[in-house]
């Protein structure tokens, strides 16, 4: 039953997404936009042609990071208010594979519009790409989703209990964190301090990690810290974020079935 | 537990509490359930007959493991809905009126298949049930339409399909013709009855405000009011009870409100009224025959003039009014739902 509700949650993420072309315009086009805005700084001040390849793997992860903000940490609020939520609950499936479902079907969604975005970034602004180790570059992208998804498979155990507040709360994360985990330049940039903690979004050391991949001898200044050591607390971070989803939503729902929250709607 | 019942509670309460920064404005407690105790056997259509706000959806929502009871206790197919809500859930559905669940983009066949997933169905037997359940609504044609394409109706059909595709042992339904038109209504009850008929091990939970709905479908009703059971039994019977009354209604005109003079009539048991542009409404229960002229007399001494009269056998709206003493439109509730 696990594995039948997760192909059965990601199906409207990885099929019904598909049928609205518009995602072409919003999710492509118009990041692509951002990209250039940043691309064209760069060139202005004359930066090494790898800076706007950071722009571009930014412009990709950021795809990735609105993904989990707002269709997995806040789906659930979503859910309560069309009605899927209480069908959810009454269900005999783990709710954790239904949270899984969202995000693997997520992932798929946002990988056809971040490679989209990679593939045209790459050619259009012709960012010479070095790809040292495919193996540990596709290790750390996998880490880096599983970490990140799973931040959101925690965060969405939120909206059982709250409601417009935790919409707030998205709303709160979404710029200040691609600030601060340099989606447009090396994290680094921000001090050592600020770098880490930073590091406690997955997409922080996921881009440093990935970039070092990519642009070796241009990160070799720039780099927080080494691939590998970002690999591992990725790992490590995976893990932990996945655990937490686990216990959070066990508590969260138990919580909101308590105060009346699962099926209260307009919060 | 003896498992003999598919439904039990036992004083079932559930207070809801205000938050603290919106109690300035409102009240802090809002009791929706005030101890109800029942029981239903395996194979029954209960029904829970209430106005807005008596407490049905919650008590519906408890026994689906949505809400825990404040105190009082509730079993599900002999499972104890507080300690054990996932136990629980193997062995239910539930359908609600006016729900939007599903995704818009899928198709019809396709949100249910969905749904079937998350109850382990394995896909072949999943798509025959539902090609099965669609014909059976009437809904086989809207099979590979996008969800957002659907009519009230349609989509409450597909709701239908949904909760009865899995077969459940218990199975709730929450006014589940809410807002529709009269034929979907009529085709879904038949679509309940057929399928109670052709599985008498299954168990129903109906909640409704719809008296003929209750009438026609339930083979026992709980009369539920501000949070409490006031009769609980057949509809035949609770209805034998009013017998040796006389229930009438009548249209007055002339008068706005005919409350104060009915207050000065003797042996008027129940009474209740509902306004109209040009006339007065009044459903009443009279001790006995006679009681009816002095009560016209009455009306008249006041300037009404008495439009129609109509005596009738007694319905479990009738009843309604009888034990809960007031009509449906004037009932307040206890604020939940």
């Amino acid at each position: 039953m696990f594995w039948r509700t997760v192909c059965g949650r990601a199906y409207p993420r990885v099929i019904g997404s598909q049928r609205e072309k518009s995602w072409i315009f919003f999710e492509i086009l118009l990041p692509l936009l951002q990209v250039t805005a940043y691309v064209f700084i760069y060139r202005a001040i004359e930066a090494p042609p790898e800076f706007l390849g950071f722009v571009v793997l930014g412009g990709a992860m950021s795809a990735y990071w609105l993904n989990v903000l707002w269709s997995m940490a806040s789906q659930l609020y979503w859910e309560k208010e069309t009605g899927n939520l209480e069908l959810y609950i009454v269900a005999p499936t783990s709710r954790m594979a239904i949270l899984l479902g969202m995000a693997l079907g997520g992932m798929f969604q946002t990988t056809l519009r971040a490679a989209a975005i990679v593939t045209i970034g790459s050619l259009l602004f012709r960012v010479p790409m070095t790809v040292t180790n495919v193996p540990v570059l596709l290790g750390v992208f996998l880490t880096t989703l599983v970490a990140l998804y799973g931040l959101g498979m925690m965060l969405s155990s939120l909206f059982l209990l709250f409601g417009r507040e935790a919409w707030h709360f998205s709303n709160l994360l979404q710029e200040p964190v691609s600030l601060v985990s340099g989606f447009y330049f090396p994290v680094r940039a921000l001090g050592q301090v600020i770098a880490a903690a930073a590091s406690a979004l997955p997409i922080t050391l996921g881009l440093d990690a990935m970039r070092q991949l990519l642009f070796p001898s241009m990160m070799e200044s720039l780099r927080f810290l080494s691939a590998e050591v970002e690999l591992g607390i990725l790992t490590g971070s995976a893990v932990v974020f996945l655990l937490l989803a686990h216990r959070a939503l066990a508590h969260f729902e138990k919580l909101a079935r308590r105060e009346g929250r699962l099926t209260v709607r307009g919060q | 537990m003896s498992s003999e019942f598919a439904i039990r509670t036992e004083d079932l309460r559930r207070v809801f509490r205000t938050r603290k920064r919106e109690a300035k404005k409102q009240k802090r407690e809002v009791v929706a359930l005030d101890g109800i105790t029942f029981k239903v056997p395996r194979g029954e259509l209960f029904g829970v007959l209430g106005p807005n706000g008596a407490g049905k959806t919650t008590t519906i929502k408890i026994l689906a493991t949505l809400l825990t009871p404040t105190s009082g206790h509730a079993w599900v197919a002999g499972i104890d809905v507080a300690a054990d809500p996932k136990g629980v859930r193997h062995h239910i559905g539930m359908v609600s009126g006016g729900e939007t669940s599903g995704y818009g983009l899928l198709t019809v066949e396709e949100n249910l298949w969905m749904f079937s997933q998350f109850y382990g169905m394995e896909t072949r037997a999943a798509r025959a049930r539902i090609r099965e359940l669609l014909a059976v609504v009437g809904l086989s044609d809207r099979a590979k339409t996008k969800i957002y394409h659907l009519s009230t109706g349609m989509r409450q059909k597909m709701n239908f399909v949904r909760g009865f595709l899995t077969e459940p042992e218990i199975l709730f339904l929450d006014e589940p013709t809410l807002g529709l038109d009269v034929q979907t209504a009529r085709t879904l009850r038949g679509f309940v009855s057929n399928w109670l008929r052709e599985h008498p091990d299954r168990t129903i939970l109906l909640t409704t405000h719809a008296m003929h709905e209750a009438d026609e479908l339930c083979g026992r009703v709980a009369i539920i009011d501000r949070g409490r059971i006031l009769a609980c039994d057949a509809p035949s019977n609770l209805k034998r009870d009013l017998k040796h009354e006389a229930v009438v209604r009548l249209r007055i005109g002339g008068l706005e409100d005919v409350r104060p003079i009915v207050a000065t009539v003797p042996s008027v048991s129940r009474f209740s009224q509902t306004a109209h542009d040009d006339c007065v409404e009044a459903d009443v229960i009279l001790a006995n025959d006679a009681v009816l002229t002095g009560l016209l007399a009455a009306v008249e001494a006041a300037g009404g003039t008495l439009l129609s009269l109509e005596k009738r056998a007694p319905t479990l709206e009738d009843v309604f009014l009888d034990v809960v003493g007031h009509g449906f439109e004037e009932s307040s509730g206890g604020g939940a739902s």
